[in-house]
């Protein structure tokens, strides 16, 4: 509309304007029958609204695929030792486009670029799978403890609470030592930590929702007690579920960072950021700033992506802002 | 009160022995004991070496003796790699060192995250809230296992001004880095997490109320709000206190302080079971006991609490 047309009168006599009037009706005779916005739809909407958590996931995605198939363009595989270099890391060692060592090498020779790939990739699989596990042991944990309710309910809980006070850190790395180091002691160990308040607000959830009309209906129709909770109770717990495992994936990455920084996560030739960022700090002093740069710049980039996306689902999910 | 400690004790005393049992257990299933050496020992020797440290005993003993060792003479048993030390000297060495820091940093991220979050709320969209928020960000992205590092290259290798590791017997210059790097990030939260609660608090009606009487700014602050501001701080403190364990083992790791960490991760790759088990078993009944504590300083602070 032009600038001197009031917003609400249209004028006639532009050709222009008639042409637009009668654009909409035509519109408005093709326009489908209104939907309703289902809850999904509305979640989505909110979510892309926040520019912070789009942006983040952008960039995730990004990293996500970098780490996919940013291995295709590495010259170097991420075991080979670069002989010429050797002894000459501080000097030669740098980033450079030539020589293919897009990220500089690391302090054995090794080319970084092909590392640091491997390095989010295992640091992102273990923050999905080990949240992963962690949110599929406690959703179902929680669930049945609060449907089942009574004593059950409550010595379930008991024991929740008695495993929430065994400083788990230690039996990670304990697991770890005994049972040698693997990734999937990793996603065994963290995933147990991160269950259990999990579990807890899942039984609060339930125990409201259990409730509900559709659950009662469900009773009285005879679905055994099993089938409620996976078919009834669980698909209307997914949003707070959502949430919870968003902000789990980077508590997990962090976790795995700090045990892998202590030596005893994963191992050669296996990596992870931890690992990286471990190295570079120790090789720092000679002036191999890539060498902690690059793992650094990654991993608090992909920390800084979930912590936003995890605010942004919970402000796109709570049904308390509407 | 006293029933609160009464069933916080019920419930720590099985949570204890479930850690007992299940370090005990793992440990015992390892491949591997830990006088396995690259040049086995005839098997006389290892069967006095064995009945020396009660490892030819049933199993349920030996968890027996253990557990009786440490209740009546707080004795967690010799060290099974330094064959001259026991656990508890290790414990008189590391320990003291760990608390010394561990304590500081508690503290001082405490006070100054509470003081930074009360700031922040009461001077709302200014530069001193912006700041906070963006330091309590990034603070959260880089842990203390990459703050260190930087710490010693700014601090150490390019200013030269405080020593980069080892301990020193606790000379202050020796201190402040790994404090600055532990509680860092626990600082950073705690402002984030006084600052929301603080926001929420000075909209409440009895904030309304203390101010429309005409009461000083610095009154209402400090007598009305900053007393309910703080509980969910209080309920953080539980996690932080065991963060801070976990983080006391990257400090001792990255500044050589010599810490419980060290001897931890020491004991891990020597498969020194008796030290683990005893790092285990003091840090989780510490973390056990200030959970108590801090439940109790809840209901204190809160009378709404009934348990």
């Amino acid at each position: 509309m032009a600038g001197s047309t009031p917003r609400l009168g249209i004028d006639m006599r532009n050709p222009i304007e008639i042409k637009k009037v009668e654009q909409m009706a035509e519109n408005l005779a093709k326009m489908d029958p209104v939907k309703g916005r289902s809850l999904w739809q509305d979640a989505r909407k909110r979510f892309f609204k926040n520019r912070a958590a789009t942006a983040s996931l952008v960039v995730l995605g990004l990293i996500v695929l970098f780490s996919a198939f940013g291995g295709l363009f590495a010259k170097w595989p991420n075991d080979e030792i670069d002989w010429s270099m050797l002894g000459q890391i501080a000097e030669m060692g740098q980033p450079s486009i030539q020589n293919g060592h897009y990220f500089g090498v690391d302090e054995l020779g090794r080319d970084l670029f092909a590392r640091t790939i491997q390095a989010n990739q295992i640091s992102l699989i273990v923050g999905f799978v080990g949240a992963a596990v962690a949110v599929f042991v406690g959703t179902l944990y929680g669930a049945i403890s609060g449907y089942a309710g009574g004593r059950v309910d409550s010595v379930m809980m008991r024991i929740v609470d008695i495993l929430s006070a065994v400083p788990y850190f230690f039996i990670v790395i304990l697991l770890l030592v005994v049972f040698g180091r693997s990734i999937i002691m990793i996603f065994v160990g963290i995933g147990l930590v991160n269950w259990l308040s999990c579990a807890r607000i899942v039984r609060g959830q339930t125990l409201s929702l259990k409730q509900r009309e559709f659950v009662q209906a469900a009773q009285a129709m005879g679905v055994p007690p099993f089938k409620i909770v996976v078919r009834h109770i669980i698909p209307n717990l997914i949003g707070v579920v959502i949430v919870y495992g968003s902000l789990l994936v980077p508590e997990m990455i962090l976790a795995e960072s700090v045990i892998s920084f202590l030596g005893v996560g994963v191992q050669e030739p296996q990596t992870s950021l931890g690992v990286l960022i471990s190295e570079g700090t120790a090789t720092m002093q000679y002036g191999t700033f890539w060498q902690l740069g690059f793992p650094l710049a990654f991993f608090t980039l992909i920390l800084f992506c979930f912590f936003y996306i995890g605010d942004g689902l919970r402000d796109a999910l709570d049904p308390k802002d509407r | 009160m006293f029933n609160l400690i009464l069933r916080r004790t019920l419930v720590a005393i099985p949570t204890l022995l479930i850690l007992i049992v299940v370090t005990f257990l793992l440990m015992h299933s390892a491949p591997g004991g830990p006088f396995t050496s690259e040049k086995p020992l005839p098997p006389e020797v290892l069967a006095r070496v064995e009945a020396k440290y009660g490892l030819d005993q049933p199993l349920p003993l030996q968890m027996w003796n253990y557990v009786v060792g440490i209740v009546t003479e707080f004795d967690f048993g010799p060290s099974f790699r330094y064959k001259d030390r026991t656990v508890n000297e290790i414990f008189a060495q590391g320990l003291p060192i760990t608390l010394t820091y561990g304590t500081l940093s508690f503290v001082l991220s405490v006070v100054v995250g509470v003081f930074l979050g009360v700031w922040a709320a009461i001077r709302q969209n200014t530069w001193i809230d912006y700041l906070t928020v963006a330091f309590s960000m990034l603070a959260q992205v880089l842990p203390n296992f990459v703050m260190g590092p930087i710490l010693i290259l700014i601090f150490t290798l390019w200013l030269g001004w405080l020593p980069g590791g080892g301990w020193n017997g606790g000379q202050w210059q020796y201190i402040v880095l790994p404090v600055i790097a532990l509680s860092t990030s626990f600082m950073a939260s705690i402002a984030r997490l006084m600052r929301s609660s603080m926001l929420e608090v000075l909209q409440s009606n009895f904030i309304r109320t203390a101010r429309a009487k005409g009461m000083p700014e610095s009154t209402v602050i400090l007598r009305h709000a900053l007393k309910p501001a703080m509980l969910p701080v209080i309920t953080y403190l539980g996690p932080v206190f065991v963060y801070m364990i976990t983080g006391s083992f990257i400090i001792d790791a990255i500044f050589s302080t010599g810490g419980l960490g060290y001897y931890f991760i020491n004991a891990a790759f020597n498969r020194d079971y008796a030290v683990m088990m005893g790092v285990t078993l003091l840090l989780g009944g510490l973390t056990i006991f200030f959970n108590l504590v801090v439940d109790l300083i809840y209901g204190w602070v809160d009378p709404q609490i009934r348990y």
